[in-house]
């Protein structure tokens, strides 16, 4: 039996359309737009100004706060300005412009292909340049990666579970980057190992990916302490909790850290972006974008620059089919519909997803049935229905008591409910609406 | 850029399923019991579903169309469903004048008066049964004797159930075998044994329903049986035991929706029949069971949760 979380969770088509695609490079853009606020946390505080020249790699904005991100430029040229741009969101938010001249790397960066497997800095070290280099999780949820290394006092991690499981349908783009960059994945993970101190490290890939799990297999064995687990092909295997729960069979408990299950998460793309901060000083700048949709002409996997606009990368892998409804950044079941193609890509734009009117369209509800597919599908075994319902009767005193801030935000119950009711719309209502509440609770005292 | 985008919050797909597509699996399932039937109680099968599914239709378009003033429902297969359950729920020689009075009851009653599919609390066909069984004594206890290619309706030749036979302490003369394969007395639907365990195989295998409501039914009578010296086989195949534990309770709108909540909704209707079977007035109690435990469903709902993830917190 393959291992797999235990509550609720739901099989919707896989359509890895993209699947087997080798990375290629799209072109550099016309003009990068680096977005300031492209992680969990405070935006980061630019450093440059209109009219500087930068380089593929100089630090364009440090990070705000604690809990934030430095971010570099991803091309070489001129900043043109510093204003607002409508970002996936739908709201404004500031960005740096950089007109494109060339393609001129900073000195510093090691561009050669070559593995290097030694490292011999220090854990502080190795979070210094993680930090340094704005690394964040490249999973979708871009939470910086030095804080999560570095658990608070009392907390300490005792295993470092690697998510390559990429359970999102369309998305393509860790299950080609575990293809091509296997051994460079694995040095990643060894020195996310020694960062948080722990000797043990699993790589838990869905098994509807058998030739990553296999290439994984064939070169563990010369690094010491990594092992690869198969798990069902079961949707959200890759949410945090769900998977920390299918690898080691502990729950987070309900408003806690995952650290306090002794494990510390992070993606496979994030902990190649480690190595590449880490053994060739490379800031995050680039990443794999899949391009995907049933109509386009050619679902691709493409190693894109940060602040290339979307509607260039669409341009790439065909065009714009004519039955587009939606454009969607990210999988089908969590990723952000979009207002513009002129959006840039971010740190954590995991996929591009182009949607028929098929598929997008929204039936009309009708009452529940109580069926119970929703409260079955729950991976955080919730009631759906009920909080979807006090959310629209305004009962947030209830709500909370029902647990809805537990909710991930799947989408598990929209999808299978056979009344069409758009329950997730409702839960993040209330969800909003309960955090401002316990917020306000907690500045009270 | 002029192209005309849709945004809307994730998910952004849907499984395709649908109320309709839950009621129709329900209907499909049903098809087997209903073969027995057309085969053992023939033409007044026929003429007692076809009565029923017609008027349930009927009056559900009516009431919703002038009384709710509402958009029509009939087409999302709920009514036909009730229709179907109530007919399998009488015996085949009822007059057609008795049938509409139930289907008014069930759809009336039983499910319009609330709101309609979602918002009633007692399974509509039980309600719609019940109140005939109380009004009409006789008729819907002379039940025709199982004949192969039967002809007969209002002319039927009658006999008894096997559950009436135990009440008065007669032993009964069919064999397992007949059990089985529906060559018994009883109501339309609740014969054939077999062809009712087919339909539940069919909504299993569709995830139309869950194991735990019909399980824990039938092995609560199996097990209260053999406690109180009754055999329990006979009890499981007789009456509208597999009927009721397959497809009434596992109604969506009137049973509990957690795993839990369904279990002990289950083992209390299993310990109601076999009670009323045993020691109260009707020889067949599954229709109480169920309409007893659909009125404490919402209580269900509210004390038994699903398991929570994170409920438990584990030291270290």
């Amino acid at each position: 039996m393959l291992k797999s979380f235990r509550i609720g969770g739901i099989h919707p088509p896989e359509n890895k359309l993209s699947a087997g695609k080798p990375v290629q490079s799209v072109a550099l853009p016309k003009q990068a737009i680096i977005l300031l606020g492209q992680h969990i946390g405070a935006p980061a505080q630019a450093v440059v100004n209109k009219g500087d020249s930068v380089k593929v790699g100089t630090l364009l904005a440090k990070a705000g706060g604690f809990v934030s991100a430095n971010i570099h430029s991803s091309v070489s040229g001129t900043v043109a300005k510093i204003d607002q741009i409508t970002d996936v969101s739908g709201y404004k938010r500031p960005a740096i412009f950089i007109d494109v001249e060339g393609d001129e790397w900073e000195e510093s960066i090691d561009r050669s292909s070559t593995l290097i497997k030694e490292c011999n800095l220090s854990d502080k070290e190795i979070i210094q340049r993680i930090s340094d280099c704005g690394i964040v999780g490249l999973g979708g949820a871009t939470f910086p990666t030095q804080v999560k290394l570095s658990p608070p006092p009392g907390m300490k991690a005792s295993i470092l579970i690697i998510n390559g499981v990429e359970c999102e349908p369309y998305l393509t783009s860790d299950h080609q980057l575990m293809m091509e960059k296997t051994e460079e994945i694995l040095v990643g993970i060894t020195i996310l190992k020694k960062a948080i101190g722990v000797d043990r490290a699993v790589i838990g890939i869905e098994n509807n990916k058998k030739d990553a799990i296999a290439k994984m297999q064939g070169l563990v064995s010369s690094y010491p302490g990594i092992t690869v687990c198969p798990l069902k092909v079961k949707y959200p295997q890759g949410g945090e909790k769900q998977l920390i729960d299918a690898i080691i069979r502990r729950q987070v408990p309900s408003g806690g850290l995952p650290i306090a299950t002794g494990a510390v998460v992070q993606n496979v793309g994030t902990a190649f972006a480690v190595y590449e901060a880490v053994q060739k000083n490379k800031p995050l700048f680039e990443r794999i974008v899949t391009v995907t949709g049933k109509s386009l002409k050619s679902p691709s996997n493409f190693l894109v620059r940060i602040g290339t606009p979307i509607g260039q990368l669409i341009e790439a892998a065909g065009g714009m089919p004519e039955d587009t409804e939606k454009i969607i950044s990210g999988g089908p079941m969590m990723g952000k519909a979009i207002v513009s193609t002129e959006i840039p890509t971010t740190k954590g734009c995991s996929g591009v997803l182009l949607i028929r009117n098929l598929e997008s369209a929204r039936e009309e509800m009708s009452p529940c049935i109580r069926c119970a597919k929703c409260v079955s599908a729950c991976p955080m075994g919730l009631e759906p229905n009920l909080l979807a319902k006090l959310s629209t009767f305004s009962n947030w005193e209830k709500c909370e008591h029902e647990h809805i801030m537990d909710c991930i935000e799947c989408g598990s119950c929209s999808y299978t409910c056979p009344a069409h009711r758009p329950l997730l719309d409702f839960i993040r209502l209330g969800k909003g609406k309960v955090g401002n509440i316990i917020r306000s609770r907690a500045a009270k005292k | 850029m002029d192209k005309k985008i849709i945004i809307s919050p994730s998910p952004h797909i849907h499984s395709g399923n649908s109320v309709e597509g839950c009621m129709y699996g329900v209907l499909i399932a049903l098809i087997p019991a209903f073969l027995v039937s057309l085969y053992f109680f023939g033409l007044g099968a026929l003429i007692v579903t076809v009565t029923s599914v017609l008027s349930c239709v009927i009056f559900e378009y009516l009431i919703q169309k002038y009384i709710l003033k509402g958009k029509p429902t009939i087409k999302n297969g709920s009514a036909i469903l009730t229709g179907v359950l109530l007919a399998f729920n009488v015996p085949s020689n009822l007059p057609v004048w008795i049938i509409i009075i139930g289907a008014l009851v069930a759809i009336g009653i039983g499910k319009m008066s609330f709101g309609g599919l979602g918002n009633n609390i007692f399974n509509p066909a039980l309600v719609g049964r019940v109140f005939l069984l109380i009004s009409f004594p006789v008729q819907m206890t002379t039940w025709p004797k199982p004949e192969a290619f039967n002809t007969h309706y209002l002319d039927a030749e009658t006999g008894a159930t096997p559950l009436s036979l135990i009440k008065q302490g007669i032993p009964i003369e069919n064999t397992t075998l007949d059990l089985l394969l529906g060559n018994v007395g009883g109501s339309l639907g609740e014969i054939g044994a077999i062809a009712l365990l087919l339909g539940f195989a069919y909504m299993l295998w569709k995830k139309i329903i869950t194991w735990h409501i019909p399980v824990s039914i039938l092995a609560t009578v199996a097990i209260f049986s053999l406690l109180i010296g009754i055999d329990p086989l006979t009890q499981l195949l007789t009456g509208g035991l597999l009927l009721g534990s397959i497809f009434m309770a596992t109604d969506y709108v009137t049973s509990p929706m957690s795993s839990k909540g369904m279990i002990i909704y289950g083992v209390a209707i299993g310990l109601l029949t076999v009670i009323i079977r045993q020691w109260a007035a009707y020889p067949e109690g599954m229709s109480f069971a169920i309409l007893i435990m659909n009125a404490f469903t919402p209580l269900i709902n509210m004390y038994v949760k699903p398991k929570r993830f994170g409920e438990v917190v584990k030291n270290g």
